[in-house]
């Protein structure tokens, strides 16, 4: 892109593909449990509805410690898989992906809760008369007709993490080429003297970002609707 | 035979219902509405679980719960068409019904060509669900239910939602599917006229309870079903074989008991089956065999009751050879005629005023 520095070009870019990690990473948790929320009922389900939405009520910093107590490497989890799979977190473009996939979980959630809620039950009933067990049911009725909201859910999420800060640079740190994504560039461009030019190339092209992320998400929204016939 | 018996408490509703259908057949769960028809046909279907009940088609048990058995709705084998058709919104027709064909648990005994060709779907195939009219909606969702080839059908008052000339439209399409297939069914209807049309068998629902039931003829006699369905409408339901075409006055000859009536109907095919409702308010009762009158069918009988009804007026039951009708006389023409059990006499009725259908 000749009209981005390679500076710039590397933020973008890194926080593309840390954006992309995230949302395919949590998109498939965040179904399973916008699902088992809106249409279970057990013991503790509130519980798990509140821990859901934590990273939306924490401070952003706080999440990222938490991540580093459990994902470092000598943090229980972070420990395991470095033993067991050699997969490195912290200070990781993989690591700043898990933090933004949680900060941008509760989002995520919430986008498919609202769908699935207004998923007709009768529709998954009439399934059921005509032979669809459990899985087929959900494959073929109920997570086409809850598109809109995994959409939505996707989108937003995707976003969020594109702009994610805090969890990301207490967790992996500020590196570049490998954490520091466009926020974090725009930090660092802030934090250096004459690089404020720089910094407001960084911030339109966050606002561009963001913008067409929204447009898109919009468009997409739209043709779902058509082809669900609404 | 289709055996369904259950109990289930909802809230302060308790379902307590309990009924037998030979098979095949059209059994009509009949009540007000609220009385807990649908809650019922769900247990059927398997999609409510009955507190403690049995269903059973023919030996296929599908639920027994003292023996802790409960086949899940998706096994049973059970097409249910709704009240509100439940078409799949983001598959339009074609694949609404492969969806149902792709599922069946037997080899097919009935294909797609031939659902497409019985109900006229072919102009539907390519369109969006939302697209069809309320009656086409139907006509796709009884197409869907026959394509998983099911051994018994529930029809949740699938025209309550249309409007009179669309529920004409429906109609016969349901005849169609009684008598092609052998599937009994169970329609549900608050409405007698759909009963009449459709049904071989009657159960009536009050308040989560079955109360009566039995086969159409007899029930449409029963005064808890004349109760519901209003004075009007209140008659008896007589099925009968046709004798011919009478040449001179072109009307079809039934035989209806050990008499005859003569109706308007296109068919005048000896040998098949017709139903007519005799309404009561329509029957005039003579003592005599009557004479000089422009009214075409006179049936002799012995009256076997005499009931009061509402209005000052009585409901005599009259046999009229094995078959029961049923004719409203004001209280005065009782005492005068002295109409009384065992008393012989004559039900007259104006062809113009039966509306037979082949059944």
């Amino acid at each position: 892109m000749m009209w981005l520095s390679a500076n710039e070009t590397e933020a973008l870019t890194l926080s593309l593909s840390v954006a992309t990690r995230s949302v395919l990473l949590s998109l498939p948790v965040a179904i399973a449990l916008a699902w088992v929320l809106t249409r279970k009922r057990f013991l503790g389900r509130t519980m798990l509805d509140a821990f859901v939405h934590l990273p939306l009520v924490l401070p952003p910093v706080v999440v990222g410690y938490l991540l580093l107590l459990l994902f470092g490497t000598r943090g229980p989890i972070g420990g395991w898989l470095e033993r067991v799979f050699g997969i490195e977190l912290i200070f990781t473009r993989s690591g700043a992906a898990l933090a933004t996939a949680i900060m941008s979980f509760p989002l995520m959630v919430r986008a498919m809760r609202i769908s699935l809620e207004n998923v007709d039950r009768g529709l998954e009933d009439a399934a059921r008369t005509l032979g669809a067990g459990a899985f087929d049911r959900f494959v073929c009725i109920t997570l086409p007709l809850m598109l809109p909201g995994v959409l939505a859910g996707a989108i937003t999420a995707f976003s969020a993490a594109l702009g994610e800060f805090g969890a990301v640079i207490t967790f992996v740190s500020n590196i570049p080429g490998e954490t520091r994504t466009l926020p974090l560039a725009l930090y660092s461009a802030l934090q250096t003297p004459g690089g404020d030019r720089e910094a407001a190339r960084l911030a339109i092209l966050s606002c561009a970002l963001g913008l067409s992320g929204l447009l898109l998400s919009e468009w997409f929204a739209r043709r779902v609707r058509r082809m669900l016939g609404r | 035979m289709l055996t369904v018996a259950a109990k289930k408490l909802r809230g302060t509703f308790l379902l307590d219902a309990k009924f037998e259908l030979p098979t095949p057949g059209v059994v009509a769960l009949f009540g007000r509405s609220g009385c807990g028809k649908s809650t019922l046909v769900n247990v059927i279907a398997g999609l409510l679980l009955a507190d403690s009940g049995r269903v059973a088609l023919d030996d296929a048990v599908l639920l027994d719960t003292d023996s802790r058995l409960n086949v899940p709705a998706e096994r049973r084998r059970i097409g249910y068409v709704f009240q509100d058709a439940r078409l799949f919104p983001h598959m339009r027709v074609e694949a609404n019904l492969r969806f149902a064909l792709e599922r069946a648990a037997v080899a097919p005994f009935v294909g797609m060509d031939r659902v497409v060709e019985l109900l006229d779907l072919k102009p539907l195939m390519s369109r969006r669900t939302h697209e069809l009219s309320g009656g086409e909606r139907q006509r796709v969702g009884i197409g869907r239910a026959l394509l998983s080839q099911p051994s018994l059908l529930l029809l949740d008052e699938p025209l309550a939602s249309l409007d009179a000339s669309r529920r004409e439209e429906v109609l016969p399409y349901l005849e169609i599917l009684r008598d092609q297939f052998a599937i009994p069914m169970v329609y549900v209807s608050h409405n007698f006229d759909e009963v009449l049309r459709l049904a071989t068998h009657l159960v009536l629902m009050e308040a989560g309870e079955t109360v009566a039931q039995g086969n159409l003829s007899e029930m449409s006699l029963h005064p808890r079903v004349r109760a519901i369905i209003g004075a009007d409408a209140v008659g008896a339901i007589v099925d009968g074989t046709v004798l011919g075409k009478d040449s001179s006055s072109g009307l079809t000859r039934v035989q209806v008991g050990q008499g005859e009536l003569k109706v308007q109907c296109g068919t005048g095919q000896p040998g098949t089956r017709l139903r007519v409702q005799l309404l009561a308010r329509d029957l005039i009762v003579a003592t005599e065999p009557p004479r000089q009158l422009s009214v075409r069918n006179s049936l002799a009988g012995v009256i076997t009751s005499v009931a009061e009804d509402v209005d000052e007026s009585d409901l005599i039951v009259i046999d009229i050879g094995g078959i029961l009708i049923m004719a409203r006389v004001t209280k005065a023409a009782t005492h005068e005629l002295g109409l009384a059990p065992g008393k012989p006499v004559w039900a007259l009725v104006k062809t113009a005023s039966l509306r037979p259908h082949v059944i």
